[in-house]
């Protein structure tokens, strides 16, 4: 991709398809890396929710949160590459792209949260 | 190195570094003869481009201020931290030194050569011990060889190869193969796939995931409410350390109920009359007492198992565990068998290495074939345990670590004097009743440790102090799944040399007709024949897999209808029948029940209520952290910051009445010892359990006798004892069936 090439202006975002985030931790690290955060910040913050259903069970969900840290992997991106957390997750479960993609695609997913941190 | 420029360099990750079994494909990033980044190969079939953390922290390890950077000897007294460096030069000359003289006096089976888990470091290890002449390798301190070993043994005795569930591993296109369907049914038992995140031999936890995407329904087996568990359609929150009875239970509905592949049981397998009448004493009311998972959850299973085509299973070190291992995975053995699901597409596919290429000869075979008759007749007679476990003997060459321990102390029936300790960090993490280790090596004369860190076992107990590189700073190959990796010294970090440099050079002193080739790359050649490549070549393109129907049979599908399974080239399986033996032949030749049977942990509710009176909770530990490879990581700030505290999770119902609240310092006390461990409260337990992640220790303290870097408050090993492996020698270290109870510590006492 031409990198001086003017994109057109559009909201890119993160969607999480977090019926398959195993808490694996590989988005938090793979932040780390490519920004060289230092212990205590990263773009993503993994969380944990345990829920009771009806019937007493648990529900386990791992939802990572894009920090005020994220700048979608901006030099990434602007290098045709995808986000280093995208790319590396184990569940292949983030996906980046316009928001508008994003939320077409968020239709067919069950449990999905779309994040748009810059 | 140290040119100018960056370039990025494709190859295969595998232990030192991420530690782990996995291999997947990786591009670090070299620049000016450093390594600055370490992302996956999006074009490696494997994992796609995706990767662990520890991988994705692997700067951080590779250049921690900590590493060992050059080769060291003791000047104070054992375990008073005091070191000075000192040359290769010098490093080499005293070990071969030493090593010699404890051969000319005491013969070279004096010297016992341990390694901690496997990766490859089987490899470099028997290498040098059979250049040196020692019979005695063994996965030092794991009773019963708890890991890998027993699940291999079992399935290789009754079915003459080892399966894993087919996530289309063997095929470049991976899920797009046209021939791959995905399991209607997985039953993943005894698996934490995210905790684990990947670190499996053969199958990366998240393959599951893939196929839960593609349609593929869980049955979850597990103490522990896991992530899987809480996606499943079926989860078993079974007793730790009673598989056995569950899987015989299940083979009990499912032939009972005739729900099993006839065609398959006629043309394939041997003895399932025998079986069957075996399987009647295992009742699903009776297996609910013992499991206590519901009956009706165990008929369920069984039945969607059973009527599930194709279906998977996929199982883990936990079976290694059970008291009679070996056993237990024969049950689930003929689990697969018994419903068809051999070497199918998406059932559970035979596993050989690709193309045959192994890094190191591992079958007593290929040791026969390697060093010839005479000499592993010689080795066997002396190998420690090969004569009291016929299994011992005739699977994989290792001497049996209990027994090893036992001789240590005893001195008898031949003294041992020396210990080559690497890979193994048994004070911390892979021993059993660590301080009776602790004890035995300390009294040895010449102890020798390589590592990447210095470890709590380093400081206690070695005289010299190698220092290991990372997967990056060497020359090797992977072999233990597909595909097979090329691995390629791209930087140099201090003085740190390969394990496989270390090893060869070693060997070559000591034994150089042994050694007869001019370096590692050399030998890797060698070894990669098969493949039709050089160390170079596949270096050049990362990785290679052999194709459809190769002629080594390394390739499913349906290699028993083919022939492709036998030395005789004849269809069935490679076992003594030519069958799947539900009735195991070889069990019965070594004395050992040739039918699965149920046997209780050493300590359990049934088998010890006197002891479950006092101590009612169970102890589990081992289960994988995917911030941490067992001992190791503790140190990198990245992946320590995912997992600050050496925790112990309990349910909140169960803390209450202790009076135990989130984040407090707790004793866990069973019959042998007690433990300090931080408190995490979380229904994911079950409420009679506990569990405490093994392998801790704390590099931030002090590192010298007695502390040793905290080992001996944190390691819950000192409450499982060593010498009750399974009655066949492989399997049974009781890691996940302690009885303990748990209370708060006093305040005063209150530190890690
Ligand atoms: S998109 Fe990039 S910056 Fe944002 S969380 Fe992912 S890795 Fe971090
Ligand atoms: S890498 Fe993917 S699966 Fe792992 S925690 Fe992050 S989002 Fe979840």
């Amino acid at each position: 991709m031409n990198a001086t090439a003017k994109k057109p202006v559009k909201r890119m975002g993160l969607l999480i398809d977090y019926e398959y985030c195993t808490g694996c931790h590989s988005c938090e690290i793979a932040c780390k890396q490519e920004h060289n955060y230092p212990v205590g910040r990263g773009g993503l913050k993994l969380t944990e929710f345990l829920t009771e259903r009806p019937d007493k069970s648990l529900r386990i969900d791992y939802l990572p949160f894009p920090t005020m840290y994220c700048n979608l992997c901006k030099s990434r991106t602007n290098d045709g590459e995808s986000p280093s957390c995208v790319k590396h997750c184990q569940a292949s479960c983030i996906h980046y792209g316009s928001v508008k993609k994003l939320a077409e695609l968020m239709e067919s997913r069950p449990h999905a949260a779309l994040f748009t941190p810059i | 190195m140290g040119e100018m420029g960056e370039r990025v360099v494709r190859m295969g990750a595998w232990s030192a570094g991420p530690g782990c079994h996995g291999g997947c494909g990786v591009k670090v990033t070299i620049k000016d003869g450093k390594l600055t980044k370490c992302e996956g190969d999006e074009d490696h079939p494997y994992l796609q481009g995706r990767l662990c953390p520890r991988a994705l922290a692997l700067t951080q390890y590779i250049y921690h201020p900590d590493r060992l950077q050059y080769p060291m000897k003791r000047v104070g007294a054992r375990g008073e931290g005091k070191w000075a460096r000192i040359s290769w030069d010098e490093a080499l000359d005293t070990c071969e030194d030493k090593m010699r003289t404890i051969r000319d006096k005491y013969g070279p089976e004096s010297m016992v050569f341990g390694q901690g888990t496997g990766r490859d470091a089987g490899g470099y290890i028997i290498f040098l011990a059979y250049a040196y002449g020692s019979p005695n390798w063994t996965l030092f301190g794991l009773s019963g060889i708890s890991c890998f070993t027993p699940r291999l043994a079992a399935m290789s005795m009754v079915m003459g190869d080892f399966t894993f569930p087919d996530a289309a591993q063997f095929s470049p296109q991976r899920y797009d193969d046209p021939e791959w369907k995905a399991p209607e049914v997985l039953v993943s038992w005894a698996r934490n796939l995210a905790g684990s995140g990947c670190t499996d031999h053969y199958f990366s936890g998240h393959w599951a995931v893939d196929m839960m995407k593609r349609g593929t329904k869980l049955i979850v087996i597990d103490p522990v409410c896991s992530w899987e568990a809480s996606r499943a359609e079926l989860w078993l929150q079974i007793r730790p350390g009673t598989d056995g009875a569950l899987a015989l239970a299940m083979l009990n509905v499912i032939i009972n109920e005739n729900l099993y592949d006839k065609e398959f049981v006629t043309k394939w397998t041997h003895g399932f009359e025998e079986l069957k009448q075996r399987v009647q004493e295992y009742t699903p009311e009776k297996a609910a007492a013992i499991t206590w998972v519901p009956a009706e959850k165990i008929v369920k299973a069984a039945r969607m198992y059973a009527t599930a085509k194709p279906a998977g299973m996929r199982f883990g070190q936990p079976l290694d565990s059970n008291r009679e291992a070996t056993s237990t995975i024969h049950a689930l053995n003929c689990l697969w068998a018994i419903t068809g699901n051999i070497d199918i597409p998406g059932g559970n596919v035979i596993t050989r290495p690709p193309f045959g290429v192994t890094i190191y000869p591992y079958s007593t075979q290929e040791v026969i074939d390697l060093y010839g008759e005479e000499f592993v007749a010689n080795l066997t007679k002396k190998r420690i345990g090969a004569d009291r476990f016929p299994l011992v003997k005739n699977f994989r060459a290792w001497a049996l670590s209990d027994m090893v321990l036992e001789q240590m102390e005893t001195q008898k029936p031949y003294p041992i004097k020396g210990l080559w300790c690497q890979t193994n960090n048994f004070l911390a993490n892979t021993a059993q009743d660590p301080k009776r280790h602790y004890e035995a090596v300390r009294k040895l004369e010449f102890n020798v440790v390589v590592d990447t860190f210095m470890t709590p076992t380093a400081q206690a107990i070695a005289d010299i102090i190698l220092p290991a590189g990372s997967f990056p700073e060497k020359d090797s190959v992977f072999t233990t799944g597909v595909p097979i990796n090329a691995i390629q010294k791209v930087i140099q970090v201090g003085e740190c040399r390969s394990d496989w440099e270390i090893n060869f050079e070693l060997a070559k002193r000591l034994n150089p007709q042994a050694v007869p080739w001019a370096n590692v790359r050399e030998l890797m050649t060698l070894r990669l024949k098969a493949t039709g490549l050089t160390f170079e070549q596949l270096a050049e393109q990362s990785w290679t897999m052999a194709p459809k129907n190769h002629k080594s049979g390394t390739v499913p599908y349906r290699r028993h209808e083919k022939g492709q399974l036998r030395p005789d080239g004849q269809p069935g399986f490679r076992t003594n029948t030519g069958k799947v033996e539900l009735y195991c032949t070889n069990y019965e030749k070594y004395g050992l029940d040739p039918l699965p049977y149920h046997r209780e942990p050493i300590e359990s509710p049934l088998s010890t209520p006197e002891i479950w009176e006092k101590y009612p909770l169970i102890m589990i530990t081992g289960r994988r952290n995917s911030a941490f490879f067992h001992s190791e990581h503790r140190q990198i700030p990245w992946l320590r910051e995912l997992s600050p505290f050496p925790e112990m999770e309990m349910h909140p119902e169960t803390a209450a009445p202790l009076g135990i609240k989130d984040g407090d310092m707790v004793w866990i006390e069973g019959v042998r010892g007690k433990v300090k461990r931080r408190a995490r409260l979380t229904p994911t337990m079950h409420r009679q359990m506990i569990h405490a992640l093994h392998g801790w220790w704390l590099p931030e303290t002090d590192g010298t006798s007695p502390n040793f870097y905290g080992v001996w408050d944190l390691n819950v090993n000192q409450l499982i004892p060593m010498g009750e492996q399974s009655t066949s020698g492989f399997g049974g270290a009781a890691t996940k069936t302690m009885l303990c109870k748990v209370y708060k510590v006093k305040d005063e006492e209150a530190t890690v």
